[in-house]
């Protein structure tokens, strides 16, 4: 079932193939994920190991399950639903109880990608099909923070973590305001520097935006992620937010605390460059990263939650098909547009 | 059979509707009859029940009607005026007053009824009538006993003026009531713990002044 | 216009009428009709039960009127009439129901009178009452009746036990039990929704697969 299907160009043919599989793509994206892992293990300790292992292998696991039930050929091999579940774990909180994180896995895979049809075939970016189950099932669980560098971390792991299933999980005493909490519900900003390098409280792997660029910067080398729409997104943040920090400075906060703050970085380089589900034209592409920049920005400073990637890039993977179609190229000496609706 | 294939005459389309809608009529009219008294008894039961759990320790109670700023026992029905109950105890002597107040939530109007205590100048309970707030997360305002346990003794002290209240009735972020006229807010239905603030204050600094004004017409009721 | 639509024996063709609705022709599992009331209401089992029989009650009455009145109405105004008799019935149920209990008139709210607008009744009524004889008109009624419950009061089962840790309002798990909010909410109708469509859909393919390798 290996498809190059990296080799999609928007033009007409002859086409040339670059030799890349499904399965190279995957494991360099992987590969490149793995320094904001070891981060986030040495950051929140046993804990956050504990659930990454859980989502990974519940993934893997809910694919290989299905393609036997359904009598397909099996498709674990190709390493997506390995990387759909690391994601999903690093999107969530470190002491996230690892029934819930089973769950969400189980939705990412199912509902966010097989019964589509399969990778390739899927509207939503996976893993954050199944982040938004959680958030709307379980919103306390999931906007419950612990601290990060606790200094026993690597001793114990979070009586949430262990919950048994179904139950509710123990509230630790200490938890720790996530600095975009902090902001919008206490109007304290937490200093750039900390944020750049991950020693803030937040969800597993969204902390070290240092480490996230990096790998971003080692996929966009290897030519295994389209580097415009990452830097769509954060401009088109540090745009719209640094409107609103002009307009008024004392009520919302500068761009640059926009930008490393939260799970932008993560969604940003990894979540909103799916392959799959972001368009396929160049100028596409830039009004893809703009629209989520947009919502991210609107949805952080004027509505109701503290963090808005995650619906934001849901949204723009929603518009995706609609920009593709609308900045389709021409086919040579017609008038009609490669991927029109006709 | 015949006729249909010619098409059918406006005259029997006419019959036919009108007979339905006659047949349809009697039904309605029949079933009507024969639910109100039964539907009348519900409602007041509900009422009655939800007076009495806002006024624990009462024995009876009296509706008045709100008219400009005079309270006015109700004799048989209005449906269009604002009631009060005043509850009482055993020995007639009045115990507190049940308020009806209404006021937009997140989801729909929230309606509510509480119980204020003239002896105590504060609010006893609430309970809520009608909401539509999320469930999960909104209907916690009527599900949750840790925001019911605001209401125990909710501080509406009326100023000097007799006018407003001393201290409006205020909706504080969870954790950080420090006052008896303060709201402690659900966490996760910041709104719907507002709009019941919103509205008890409101309804509070409309209706108590009135209320503390005709006391002494509501101590007679009871007799 | 009496002609018997399955060339069945009588009694074989009866019982045909009754049980057709449960899963075969399931109103909602396989039809796809009156997806309105089963997403909304179907957020706790005692809410789907009551909107279940409010539903099978107006059917059942509307269907025999309509198939006693059958000769006397004329097809151009058939639509016009049988939402007449239909408006009537749920007129009657909403007073029903006030009678029986307030909580479950509350909880029903505005889907109680778009009981009127939900295709099972009205489709039932210009596909089969307004052309079949009285008795059988009743059991088709009774069998969609039973059929749109049963698919409503499983979403509601499923719902209620996910979202909040009971069934009928008895609590199953004990306070630590942790509620999924989303089975409550709008979007956990639809996911459940889907999932039991899957399963219906699943059941029935498999079913007709083995029903060709057979024949």
């Amino acid at each position: 079932m290996k498809s190059n299907y990296l080799s999609i160009v928007l033009r007409t043919s002859p086409h040339l193939s670059r030799g890349l599989s499904v399965e190279t793509v995957m494991r360099q994206v992987i590969y490149a994920l793995l320094p904001v892992t070891a981060m986030a293990i040495y950051t929140f300790g046993q804990s956050a190991a504990l659930l990454l292992i859980t989502t990974t292998l519940t993934c893997v696991l809910t694919e290989w399950i299905y393609t036997r039930l359904g009598r397909q050929e099996p498709t674990i091999g190709d390493w997506s639903a390995a990387l759909t579940g690391l994601l999903l774990g690093l999107t969530l909180p470190p002491a996230f109880p690892l029934w819930m994180g089973v769950i969400g896995s189980i939705v990412s895979i199912l509902v966010g990608k097989m019964i589509f049809g399969g990778l390739g075939c899927n509207i939503f970016n996976p893993a954050l099909v199944g982040r938004a189950f959680l958030q709307a099932s379980f919103p306390v669980a999931i906007t419950t923070w612990s601290e990060a560098f606790a200094p026993d971390r690597f001793q114990y792991c979070a009586s949430s973590t262990l919950a048994a299933p179904f139950l509710r999980p123990m509230v630790d005493a200490v938890s720790g305001a996530t600095p975009l909490a902090a902001m919008k519900f206490s109007h304290q900003t937490t200093i750039v520097g900390d944020l750049f390098f991950g020693l803030t409280s937040g969800s597993t792997g969204e902390t070290s935006a240092v480490l996230i660029l990096l790998g971003g910067l080692y996929l966009a080398w290897r030519h295994l992620l389209d580097w415009r729409i990452p830097l769509a997104i954060m401009l088109s943040v540090a745009l719209f937010s640094g409107i609103f920090w002009l307009a008024a400075p004392d009520r919302y906060p500068d761009p640059l605390f926009m930008l490393f703050s939260g799970g932008l970085m993560l969604g940003a380089v990894f979540m909103a460059t799916d392959m799959v589900t972001s368009p396929l034209t160049p100028l596409g592409v830039w009004i893809y990263g703009g629209l989520i920049g947009l919502l991210v920005v609107v949805i952080r400073l004027l509505g109701g939650l503290p963090e808005g990637v995650m619906y934001a890039i849901l949204l723009g993977n929603a518009f995706t098909p609609l920009i593709s179609r609308m900045t389709g190229t021409k086919v040579y000496g017609t008038n009609r547009k490669l991927l029109s609706w006709k | 059979m015949e006729e249909r294939e010619k098409g059918t005459s406006s005259l029997v389309m006419i019959r036919t509707l009108a007979g339905i809608s006659a047949l349809s009529g009697l039904l309605i009219v029949v079933a009507v009859q024969a639910t109100t008294p039964t539907i009348k008894l519900n409602k007041a039961e509900m009422l009655k029940k939800s007076v009495f759990e806002v006024l624990p320790g009462i024995s009876s109670f009296q509706t008045f009607k709100l008219e400009d700023d005079r309270l006015i026992l109700l004799q048989g029905e209005d449906e269009k005026a604002v009631k009060l109950f005043i509850g009482y105890d055993q020995d007639h002597a009045l115990k507190g007053i049940a308020v009806e107040a209404s006021g937009q939530g997140f989801a729909d109007v929230i309606r509510v009824l509480y119980g204020y205590d003239p002896s105590k100048q504060a609010v006893i309970a609430m309970k809520v009538l009608e909401s539509k707030e999320t469930p999960g997360l909104g209907d916690k305002i009527y599900t949750d006993a840790n925001f019911a346990e605001n209401f125990k003794a909710l501080d509406v002290k009326l100023d000097s003026s007799h006018t407003h209240l001393a201290n409006p009735i205020e909706v504080v972020k969870h954790g950080e009531k420090q006052n008896p006229w303060q709201i402690d807010a659900i966490t996760g239905a910041t709104i719907s713990s507002k709009a019941v603030g919103k509205l008890l204050n409101q309804s509070a600094q409309e209706k108590l002044p009135i209320i503390v004004k005709n006391m002494d017409t509501l101590q007679g009721g009871g007799r | 216009m009496n002609e018997p639509i399955y060339s069945a024996s009588a009694k074989h063709e009866n019982f045909d009428c009754l049980v057709r609705g449960l899963w075969k022709e399931n109103p909602v599992l396989v039809s796809l009709l009156g997806c309105c009331p089963t997403l909304a209401v179907s957020n706790s089992v005692i809410n789907a039960v009551s909107m279940g029989l409010a539903t099978t009650f107006v059917l059942i009455c509307s269907s025999a009127l309509i198939s006693m009145l059958r000769r006397f109405i004329p097809k151009e105004v058939r639509i016009g009439t049988f939402i007449v008799i239909i408006a009537t019935f749920v007129t009657v149920a909403d007073y029903l129901i006030q009678a029986i209990s307030l909580e479950i008139h509350k909880a029903l709210g505005a889907f109680l009178a778009l009981i009127v607008v939900n295709c099972i009744i009205l489709g039932r009524a210009e596909a089969f009452a307004s052309k079949n004889t009285i008795a059988k008109s009743i059991l088709d009624a009774i069998g969609s009746g039973i059929g749109f419950t049963l698919a409503i009061v499983c979403m509601g089962t499923i719902r209620e036990i996910l979202g909040n840790g009971s069934f009928a309002g008895i609590d199953l798990f004990g306070p630590s039990f942790e509620p999924w909010v989303i089975m409550i909410l709008p979007c956990g109708g639809f996911f459940i929704f889907g999932t039991l469509m899957l399963g219906a859909n699943i059941v029935n393919t498999r079913q007709r697969a083995k029903a060709k390798l057979g024949a």
